[in-house]
């Protein structure tokens, strides 16, 4: 494999076949692993690349992977997170629809590493017709014998489901994800016990997201050296930066982890249109804490956003110019999380509506100045009290628009 | 009134049940397969489900109105939804909202008299470098101007 081979987006628009994807090296890493290496050995590797979870938590993924119970004799299962609910995020629609047989290498590579034969793949309700490709691409694999029994002339068999949602961001949340592939109302369930020991039908399981997967190949085939050289020693290998909002050139931008989010957005997007000025960003998703202009030099990796008081999530990138009122931000956001909560924790059904009823007030012109502290308030009172990370994943972002952007609500509010 | 499938759309529920190690894990991927021929989920139809998965009823029903994309009572036959996150609604959203409630004469989420088209408002789609964006009956579109959003009612009505 050479360096260019290895991009999780590669340029041209027929890529996404087998038989261009063979091309480009790809299956060896899996071969690789599956008839020359130790289980235990591929999630070593994966460890010592600081490959860290694309999904928004950054949690390292070779350290999940050994948290799989390898004793008893019970199922355990994969599960591939292609929910994509996080506004402002269209990385994993990306590699399903132009690389999806570099997500399934990755996944063959992860169920022999913990010793799982069954892998369920979730996406999306709103990605259906991507989610006809993508069993295009399983059967052309399990055709050539790359999936199904004996993988590769190894006693390693791997069966893989595609299972769509039907619209539902909550169910993007690990253990929602699992009731929803079950069969049920996507409700969170609570932790302990964790996925890896407790997950899909009783059963030790794993999740991870599309693009953590997708960079899988890579770790095997080049190496974890080669793979933190092209990131960061701690958070390895490169990141699908999205791109939306006021920039001249949104897309999709592949980069080292730790590319300073200025650079992304003003060089790779080409930053904001004529006339227009940046008045705030959104770094990773619509969870993510909102950043000010002033903000933006901070380098997007997990660590240094968790520390600039925001997060890296999904890394999906949205600017917004001086011409929007923080309101209508405000409006979007709330109404987004009031609309998506489960229903099962109060403080985040509640929260969440009370927070929208509150913004819908101002948005209209009868709010109050005791408003801003109210919705302040409600936000705290969400703040790791729900049983999944629903409830700041709300809560937090609502609360920086309002303390970051203060003057300008006041103002909103007393006009 | 009982319900039942036609015959592909039965073979292809049996082919989905088959690979799940419990039946009733199959029940958002049956009740896809429902709506895709009947056009949405009516009471009958919950009955056959739940019979067929081996289910309580009710938990048919929870799962029903659960999900978003699950109906139960039709829709026009054409769906178009429009996505009003964040990214979409910075790039007008809410022009093209505006604009397709006006050509089509309907109010928030509505259905023509006529049963041809339903306008929704969702939220993101994820396709947020191509917002403002919509999807028609499932096919993504993107940007839409307000002259893009014209053609494809044009386009709609020209394949009738
Ligand atoms: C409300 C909510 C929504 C989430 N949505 C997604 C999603 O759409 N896709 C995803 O991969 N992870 C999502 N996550 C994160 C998952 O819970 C989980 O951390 C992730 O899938 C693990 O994979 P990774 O370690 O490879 O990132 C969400 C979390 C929460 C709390």
């Amino acid at each position: 494999m050479s360096e260019d081979d290895v991009r999780l987006i590669p340029a041209d628009d027929s890529s996404w076949r087998f038989e261009a994807y063979l091309r480009r090296g790809g299956y060896e890493a899996a071969r690789k692993a599956v008839t020359s290496m130790a289980p235990q050995d591929v999630i070593a590797e994966v460890r010592r690349a600081g490959l860290r979870g694309r999904g928004g938590a950054g949690f390292p993924a070779g350290l999940k992977w050994s948290f799989v119970p390898q004793c008893g004799t019970a199922p355990k299962y994969l599960c591939v997170n292609a929910d994509e609910g996080e506004p402002g995020t269209f990385k994993d629609r990306a590699i399903l629809v132009r690389n999806p047989h570099q997500l399934l290498e990755g996944m063959i590579i992860a169920a022999f590493g913990v010793g799982i034969r069954k892998a369920f793949i979730y996406v999306r309700g709103e990605y259906a017709r991507i989610a006809r490709r993508l069993e295009e691409a399983l059967a052309e694999a399990r055709e050539r014998g790359f999936l199904g029994r004996g993988i590769f002339g190894s006693d390693f068999d791997l069966e893989v489901i595609v299972h769509v949602g039907a619209g539902a961001y909550i169910c993007g949340e690990e253990t929602a994800l699992l009731e929803s592939v079950e069969g049920r109302r996507g409700q969170p369930r609570f932790k302990p016990p964790f996925p890896a020991v407790v997950g899909l039908f009783r059963s030790p399981t794993v999740i991870n997201n599309v693009e953590t997967l997708a960079n899988i190949p890579s770790i095997i085939g080049c190496g974890a050296d080669w793979f933190t050289a092209r990131g960061l020693p701690k958070d390895g290998g490169t990141r699908l930066f999205g791109v939306s909002g006021a920039v001249r050139r949104p897309g999709l931008y592949e980069l080292p982890m730790g590319t300073p989010l200025r650079t992304i957005v003003e060089t790779h997007a080409g930053g904001p249109p004529e006339g227009v000025a940046i008045k705030a960003v959104v770094p990773g998703g619509l969870s993510a804490p909102v950043l000010r202009p002033d903000e933006l030099d901070v380098p997007m990796d997990f660590d240094s956003l968790a520390k600039a008081g925001s997060m890296l999530g999904t890394a999906g990138i949205v600017v917004i110019g001086d011409r929007t009122p923080i309101i209508e931000v405000l409006k979007v956001t709330a109404r987004f999380y009031a609309h998506e909560s489960c229903g099962q924790c109060t403080p985040c059904r509640i929260g969440t509506s009370w927070i929208h009823k509150t913004v819908t007030r101002i948005g209209e012109g009868q709010g109050r100045l005791s408003d801003l502290d109210l919705i302040l308030r409600l936000a705290e009172g969400m703040k790791g009290r729900t049983l999944c990370p629903m409830g700041d994943a709300a809560a937090l972002p609502i609360h920086a628009l309002v303390s970051k952007f203060r003057d300008e609500l006041e103002q909103a509010v007393s006009r | 009134m009982s319900y039942a499938p036609s015959a592909a759309t039965l073979k292809k529920i049996e082919g989905m049940i088959a690979p799940y190690p419990e039946k009733s894990a199959a029940l958002l991927p049956v009740l896809r397969a429902i709506q895709e021929e009947s056009g949405c989920v009516l009471p009958e139809a919950e009955a056959w489900v739940a019979a067929k998965l081996g289910i309580r009823p009710i938990r048919v029903r929870e799962v029903l109105s659960f999900y978003t994309m699950f109906r139960r009572k039709p829709a026009g036959k054409t769906t178009i939804q429009v996505c009003r996150n964040l990214s979409c609604t910075l790039a007008g959203a809410e022009d093209i909202i505006g604009f397709l409630r006006e050509k089509l004469h309907i109010g928030p989420d509505g259905t023509t008299p006529d049963g041809r088209i339903t306008l929704e408002t969702v939220e993101c789609l994820g396709n947020c470098d191509h917002a403002p964006c919509l999807q028609i009956d499932g096919v993504d579109h993107g940007p839409v101007t307000r002259d893009g959003a014209a053609a494809l009612l044009e386009e709609l009505r020209a394949h009738e």
